[in-house]
């Protein structure tokens, strides 16, 4: 037999989250059906467009990338208690930032030009993140719709600076985009004939480090404790207000991170549409992770799978990606509320349980 | 100047302000009576969307603009009851269980207006009728912007004053308080604190819903992807800013849609080229100063946001 404690981590850490999954995808298929399509079809043309040979399977990578750092981001701030929604716009303000210096710099060799200009773009994912973090601090504005507002002011910033002679607009162009980022600060290719890039090593990476920062340094552990109990916190010395600013930085650095990889690795340069959505899906992602930093891989390659995937769907059959928004809102349900997952499993009845996602007890403004 | 007066015509400022502040105040309605209660609906976003695109998909299919109204009234119900069986029964985290809903409306939306609407040959539902009350329309200034336009607005003038007399003059409207106030201390007194919250979220969902009406069927006869473009949480904004109280949510409502059409004006009255984006960034900036600003002032229910559990 299986030791208990092995059962119980068994239980909560993969046939809760593997069950949820499976749920989100059931409400999919009876989404496909009610849409008058086959979901048998669909989901096979989903995994076809995820899977089904070896560019496929790099694409989707490729897609896991963005996901992973975007998803650590909203972890971070929910282990802080805070509910960064704000993702999508630090994306954008970083890879402006990240292509900026990824432009203006010039024939440097590659390990000084990366490093450069992705910490510039975790830079602004940063700042622009922390002013919500500020705001919160001092004014007690809730981070939900300060982030959600500073989305479309970002989209906007970036849509003016893209657009606009002399400021980021590339010289004769016929579509508005900014110039190329210099050759030496692209990411090389790590899988020859496909676009996998270096991005997925500096991703992997990303997932030890966060875990250190938030398990095993001082800084992690304000963070935690301000997420915990801000009260208690607070009494223990700690200052909440610093802390929730510092978190909610550093959660956009890994988005900016996240924008200026993928820039750097994929786009080589910036556009005025906004249309990746990449930032909307990590909440989804670190839901599913219950903001363990580790759980952020396997549930970011589930999210590259389904976003290279369903492109490829809506190619073959009826079906618009969109579903995937269905399947990602329906396994972040069963995840939020094991109780529907236990009550479905018909497993032991467990007293009901308040499932901590973003470890709040009590929301209160900051004094 | 008199370019300067035909831009800032008070009389059709006036009435586009209160035409736009529509969704924004069924909104910031639908959050006050659920937050009341002590429930965050951060889904009014969600809610919203799908009752445009469901208003409007009944309105197509029927011909009958009214059973559209009705049929986005009744989704916005039925998207705000999962929030309640999610956030009230299932404990889930308030601001989760919307961002969720918030997700899945995008995801709802953009798979059926595909498989049904996008390729529709035939012409639309239109929108609904521009009525006016004969001699009161014709008072000079005032009679335009308040007697003459279409149904969800009036609807939304109506509603200001019923949500306001439920909340602050009925004994609905004291439970409410008291659940989002401090539930154990109702549930002590006899109130059915589940009940009541239940209730609660499932009226905001048909405000949102009729709110998300105005979308489809008051102002452009049409549906497009992700056409609240994030009214819902603006109007959480006028709802904090107006303090949650009706008339406050309405004030602020119109503030907001007033930095809308001012902004939009400016370039023609002031001959400054101000870059389109800036303008269209004055609504989202002014939201975060209004949240910031008005947060330390305006209090809260003392519950909101926080499950609660039957001893």
């Amino acid at each position: 037999m299986i030791p208990r404690r092995w059962r119980r981590w068994l239980l909560s850490g993969v046939v809760v989250p593997v069950a949820s999954v499976a749920c989100g995808f059931l409400v999919g298929a009876v989404a496909i059906l009610a849409a008058g399509a086959d979901p048998n079809q669909a989901y096979t043309a989903l995994l076809q467009g995820a899977f089904t040979n070896r560019n496929a399977f790099a694409e989707t990578l490729v897609s896991t990338v963005p996901y992973v750092l975007l998803g650590l981001g909203v972890a971070l701030g929910f282990r802080a208690g805070l509910f960064n929604i704000g993702a999508e716009g630090q994306f954008y303000i970083g890879s402006l930032t990240g292509v900026f210096a990824g432009y203006s710099i010039h024939g440097l060799p590659g390990v000084v030009e990366i490093p450069i200009a992705v910490l510039a773009g975790m830079a602004g994912g940063f700042l622009w993140a922390s002013i919500a973090g500020a705001l919160k601090a001092r004014f007690g504005a809730h981070e939900v719709i300060t982030t959600i507002m500073l989305n479309y002011v970002s989209f906007l910033v970036a849509s003016y600076l893209v657009d606009t002679k002399g400021l980021m607009l590339a010289p004769n162009v016929s579509t508005p985009k900014t110039p190329e980022v210099d050759a030496g600060a692209m990411l090389p290719i790590i899988f020859p004939g496909s676009r996998l890039h270096l991005g997925l090593v500096l991703a992997l990476l990303a997932v030890p480090a966060v875990w250190f920062l938030i398990e095993r340094t001082t800084i992690g552990f304000r963070l935690r404790a301000v997420g915990f109990n801000q009260g208690t916190a607070r009494a223990s010395g700690i200052s909440v207000g610093r802390t929730i600013v510092l978190t909610m930085g550093l959660s956009g650095a890994l988005a900016g991170a996240a924008g200026i990889v993928q820039v750097l690795g994929v786009g080589h340069h910036m556009t005025d549409t906004v249309a990746a959505g990449y930032g909307f899906d990590a909440i989804a992602v670190a839901l599913l992770a219950r903001s363990n930093p580790w759980a952020v891989l396997p549930a970011a390659f589930l999210f590259g799978a389904l976003h290279n995937g369903a492109s490829f769907m809506q190619l073959e059959t009826q079906v618009s990606a969109d579903l995937i928004s269905i399947v990602q809102a329906s396994v972040i349900i069963f995840v939020a509320a094991p109780a529907i997952v236990r009550w479905m499993l018909r497993l032991r009845e467990a007293p009901m349980e308040t499932v901590h996602i973003t470890q709040r007890e009590v929301e209160t403004p900051v004094a | 100047m008199n370019a300067f007066l035909s831009q800032l015509d008070p009389v059709s400022l006036l009435s586009l302000m209160l035409i736009t502040a529509t969704p924004l105040t069924l909104a910031a309605l639908g959050g006050m009576m659920c937050e009341r209660s002590g429930v965050v609906n951060i889904a009014l976003e969600g809610i919203m969307l799908t009752g445009a695109f469901i208003g409007y998909g009944v309105a197509f299919f029927t011909h009958n603009l009214w059973l559209g109204v009705l049929a986005a009234v009744v989704s916005g119900m039925i998207i705000a009851s999962l929030h309640a069986v999610l956030s009230i029964s299932f404990l889930v985290d308030q601001i989760v269980s919307g961002t969720v809903i918030n997700i899945m409306a995008v995801g709802i939306t953009g798979v059926f207006y595909r498989v049904y609407l996008e390729q529709a040959t035939t012409a639309g539902p239109g929108t609904l009728p521009h009525w006016q009350i004969p001699l009161l329309s014709s008072i000079p200034a005032l009679g335009p912007v308040l007697f003459k336009g279409q149904f969800v607005t009036w609807a939304m003038l109506i509603l200001i004053a019923v949500v306001h007399f439920v909340l602050f003059h009925t004994v609905w409207g004291m439970r409410t308080r008291a659940c989002g106030e401090n539930p154990r201390a109702a549930e002590a007194a006899g109130i059915n604190v589940y009940f009541v919250r239940y209730v609660n979220v499932v009226v905001s969902g048909a405000l949102g819903g009729l709110g998300g009406a105005y979308f489809s069927l008051q102002q452009i006869g049409n549906f497009l992807a992700n056409m609240t473009g994030g009214r819902g949480f603006i109007a959480l904004a006028a709802m904090i800013f107006g303090k949650w109280t009706p008339l406050g949510a309405f004030a602020a409502s119109l503030l907001f849609s007033g930095s809308d059409q001012v902004g939009s004006r400016m370039q023609g009255v002031f001959h400054v080229q101000v870059p389109l984006q800036f303008l269209g960034m004055l609504p989202y900036v002014l939201t975060i100063v209004v949240v910031a600003g008005a947060m330390g002032r305006a209090i809260a229910p003392a519950a909101v946001g926080r499950p609660y559990r039957k001893s």
